[in-house]
């Protein structure tokens, strides 16, 4: 079970902000909520998203653990 | 220091706290960023962190700018929340032996704030709303440091 951040536009596409979703991996992650939203599975694999796994930035596919944060981060806007 | 605040702040206070006691520093640069109205078309601006991560990251950038321009200290404050026109969004203070540091070190850290910072800022006006993307020269400005 992993708990999913999503941020900025994200958000709004998706109409939720956080939630658990049972995965084992990235990829499957990814699949799970394709499945449920076709839309948020094309603006999650944006080239410009990046994807921090427990806080720390990670490329491609990873494993999670029980407890993981995933956070999907879209491009970003300071100052 | 590194701190997200969802209250107004006073960045000539800050700037004095900052500048007290310092009797080596010989230098203090600083940036006050704040918010535009756009001609009336922003009513309020909305700013998104994640909290822990952004405070985490932007430690990462202080201390690449710290080692860089051998800053001798440095005070970052970031709103998040919402935010009305004309207030204070954003304040950089950088303490250093010479000016040119203590400039250049406040300049890298706001570029690297624009851009790579994780925040998201979004516009609220009388004609809806909408998410701020990082725009070419915020690249450019970044790829000067690279």
């Amino acid at each position: 079970m992993a708990r999913v951040l999503l941020f900025g536009p994200l958000r709004d596409l998706a109409g939720w902000r956080e939630r658990e979703v049972a995965a084992e991996t990235l990829a499957e992650l990814r699949a799970v909520l394709g499945a449920e939203d076709a839309a948020l599975a094309v603006a999650l694999a944006q080239p410009g998203v990046q994807v921090a796994l427990n806080q720390a930035i990670v490329r491609g596919d990873a494993a999670l653990s029980p407890a993981a944060e995933v956070a999907f981060l879209p491009p970003m806007s300071g100052g | 220091m590194i701190r997200l605040s969802d209250q107004a702040f006073d960045p000539g206070a800050l700037l004095s706290d900052f500048c007290r006691d310092r009797a080596e520093v010989g230098a203090v640069a600083s940036f006050t960023g704040i918010a535009r109205a756009e001609a009336g078309a922003t009513t309020v601006l909305e700013l998104e962190a994640y909290p822990g991560f952004t405070e985490a990251e932007i430690g990462r950038i202080a201390e690449q700018a710290r080692t860089r321009f051998g800053l001798m200290d440095l005070l970052i404050l970031h709103r998040v929340g919402r935010i009305a026109p004309g207030e204070p969004i954003v304040f950089v203070a950088t303490a250093a032996a010479h000016r040119r540091e203590a400039f250049e070190g406040c300049d890298y850290l706001m570029d690297y704030l624009k851009s790579r910072a994780p925040f998201w800022k979004k516009e609220h006006g009388p004609g809806g709303e909408r998410w701020v993307e990082p725009r070419a020269e915020d690249h450019a400005d970044i790829a000067r440091w690279e």
